[in-house]
């Protein structure tokens, strides 16, 4: 599903450069549940980034599934993005004007359309029926989590990448979206990863990836 | 299906989620298109009044007076020489084709006195057909006949203004006048009529040529044909009238023997062609009035710009949002491009509707009678969707251009 070969990735600082990633080879395999964890500025978010094709790496090559999309346009990469990959933000990132139902719908926006029908069983699914004429401020930091998961998964993409899922919510909320994602994974065999903070969270994973000072550190089965 | 629609959807979304920024941003839109609308519809109200005022005199009337003779290369006075025969009017007639009635005119000076009352007038002597070649009307009384023409009868009818003067409320018909040395008889009265160009029938007195010709020593050229002080005549067929003016002119020079580096001595003034001449000339002021209201729409295109730009900053996070769900550049750019020209469309047909309500209130205080032309409308409301796309175009741009990782981030 995933294949990562020697991933660099620089930022140009000034008239230094920042090395974020450097060399990191990675396989998940289709279906796989994954956790990444690691210190703040270890890289994991921009590793993230790079898989989800938000940004390009500098170099080494990825394969998602079986394809190079390493060296894509913005606009290859953008259709990539629309078919393949569902995103879960930590600040959840909800169009705050739109109700639970239209930022649901505009997950299929730019993954080739859809009905209303195939969000409100999206939303559904995640528990929110009731609330999908609600604004994101009208609900709770939960609620509006799992309207984002609704949103990622309404398109049904292959891989869901979540970064920090949990990290602004309480830990009875941040508990249920888990167990919404973990759920979601054993039903649909979607491929998950995730960057988490907390242990326990990385142990409901299949595999915990441990990266450091922008390199793989170790990994561990669970 | 539904594809097509997605970006009108969004775009709407876009305006109606922020409701005072999009009227604000429309604003200068409105007051540019309502003041376009507005002031076009005064100058073309202005050019169809004066166009018809002078329509009504005759749109088929052609009038010769004398021009300016030139002696040892000096060149005279317009009208300053009396080249004009009553001869020149019976060529005319009988030589130019496309023409119905020729009309000699002279007029002269003439102190006319009824009663008490003593005024200097312009007598003018003209043949019967006159009232039709200057589309005059009676009020009451008659014009003469052709057998009053023929017996050189000495009658008059009076202009509006000249019976005010010499008669008051009274009634005129059959009344004397003394004038000069004659008493004549008056037959009619004119209806008031608009005048131009200085020229008002209501302060003319009509008598027969004929009469006149008893009355006053008509001055003669040296070989001996009776001056005249212009010729009226009408054209048969409008389309004509520029054949006719040419045609009158090389008469007239043969006639004058103007040799072929001569100005002519004459001048061909047709109705056609002054209004020609003014339909341009309000046209062009029509022009400039759109001009200067135009400035006021492009001045609302750059507030459009302005806010546009704003708009991108603070939807920073929204695009990168969208960019995350997989839009590519020119989805961002089509959903910003399409938000500022639905805004300033909008703009353009409220714009209308206020420059229309202006316009029937100018009308309504009856200074000027205002014409609305669709044509302006929907010039107006294209010009202003064309300014959203010419000042929603880098605004828009700038927001595809967003790198999507840090427009997620952006606070």
């Amino acid at each position: 599903m995933i294949q990562l070969q020697e991933i660099t990735k620089v930022y140009p600082m000034g008239k230094r450069e920042l090395k974020v990633l450097s060399g990191i080879s990675l396989h998940i395999k289709q279906g796989e549940l994954v956790a990444i964890m690691g210190p703040s500025g270890s890289g994991k978010s921009t590793m993230l980034n790079l898989i989800g094709c938000l940004d390009k790496p500098t170099g080494g090559d990825y394969y998602l599934e079986g394809r190079e999309v390493s060296r894509l346009s913005s606009g290859e990469l953008a259709m990539v993005r629309g078919r393949k990959i569902g995103f879960v933000f930590q600040t959840f990132n909800l169009l705050p004007r739109l109700s639970a139902l239209a930022n649901v719908e505009l997950g299929m926006r730019y993954a080739g359309g859809g009905d209303g029908k195939r969000a409100m069983e999206a939303l559904t699914k995640v528990g929110l029926a009731d609330r999908a004429k609600h604004r994101p401020t009208e609900l709770s930091g939960g609620e509006q989590q799992r309207v984002a998961i609704a949103r990622a998964l309404v398109k049904n993409p292959p891989l869901i990448l979540a970064d920090e899922p949990t990290g602004n919510l309480d830990s009875h909320s941040g508990e249920e979206i888990i167990s919404i994602l973990t759920s979601l994974h054993a039903e649909q065999g979607i491929t998950l990863l995730m960057i988490t903070h907390d242990a326990n969270i990385a142990h409901h994973c299949q595999r915990i990836i441990h990266l450091k000072d922008g390199q793989l550190e170790a990994e561990e089965k669970v | 299906m539904k594809k097509w629609f997605e970006p009108f959807a969004t775009a709407w979304v876009g305006v109606v989620t922020h409701k005072l920024r999009s009227f604000l941003t429309i604003l200068g839109i409105v007051i540019g298109v309502a003041a376009v609308i507005a002031l076009m519809s005064i100058g073309r109200g202005a050019q169809t009044e004066i166009l018809s005022r002078i329509e009504s005199m005759g749109s088929d009337l052609i009038t010769i007076s004398p021009g300016a003779s030139t002696f040892g290369g000096v060149r005279g006075a317009t009208g300053g020489v009396r080249t004009l025969t009553q001869e020149d009017a019976a060529a005319i007639s009988e030589q130019v084709a496309h023409i119905d009635m020729v009309s000699p005119i002279y007029s002269t000076s003439l102190q006319v006195v009824v009663g008490g009352e003593n005024m200097n007038s312009q007598v003018t002597g003209v043949p019967p057909g006159y009232p039709d070649i200057q589309d005059l009307e009676i009020a009451y009384g008659a014009f003469f006949s052709d057998s009053e023409y023929q017996r050189g009868t000495k009658v008059v009818v009076l202009g509006s203004n000249v019976k005010e003067t010499l008669f008051g409320d009274t009634d005129p018909i059959g009344q004397q006048i003394r004038m000069g040395t004659n008493i004549v008889r008056v037959i009619g009265v004119l209806e008031s009529k608009d005048g131009f160009m200085g020229s008002s029938p209501d302060d003319a007195i009509l008598i027969p040529l004929t009469a006149m010709q008893q009355m006053v020593a008509q001055p003669r050229t040296s070989q001996g044909d009776r001056i005249v002080s212009s010729i009226v005549l009408t054209v048969s067929d409008e389309e004509q009238t520029e054949n006719v003016v040419d045609e009158i002119a090389s008469l007239l020079r043969d006639r004058h023997r103007l040799g072929p580096n001569v100005d002519d001595d004459f001048r061909i003034i047709s109705i056609q062609e002054i209004s020609e001449t003014i339909s341009e000339a309000t046209g062009t002021m029509t022009l400039l009035l759109g001009a200067i209201a135009a400035i006021s729409l492009l001045v609302g295109g750059i507030g459009v710009m302005n806010i546009m730009l704003v708009s991108v900053l603070e939807r920073t996070r929204e695009i990168g949002i969208r960019k995350a769900l997989g839009a590519r550049e020119h989805d961002i750019w089509i959903q910003f491009l399409m938000e500022a020209a639905f805004l300033t469309f909008a703009g353009g047909i409220i714009g209308v509707i206020v420059g229309w309500v202006v316009s029937y209130f100018v009308s309504s205080t009856g200074i000027i009678t205002t014409i609305v032309s669709p044509d302006i409308v929907i010039l107006a409301v294209s010009v202003s969707v064309g300014i959203g796309l010419f000042f929603g175009f880098y605004p828009a741009w700038n927001a595809s251009r967003l790198n999507p990782i840090e427009a997620l981030r952006f606070e």
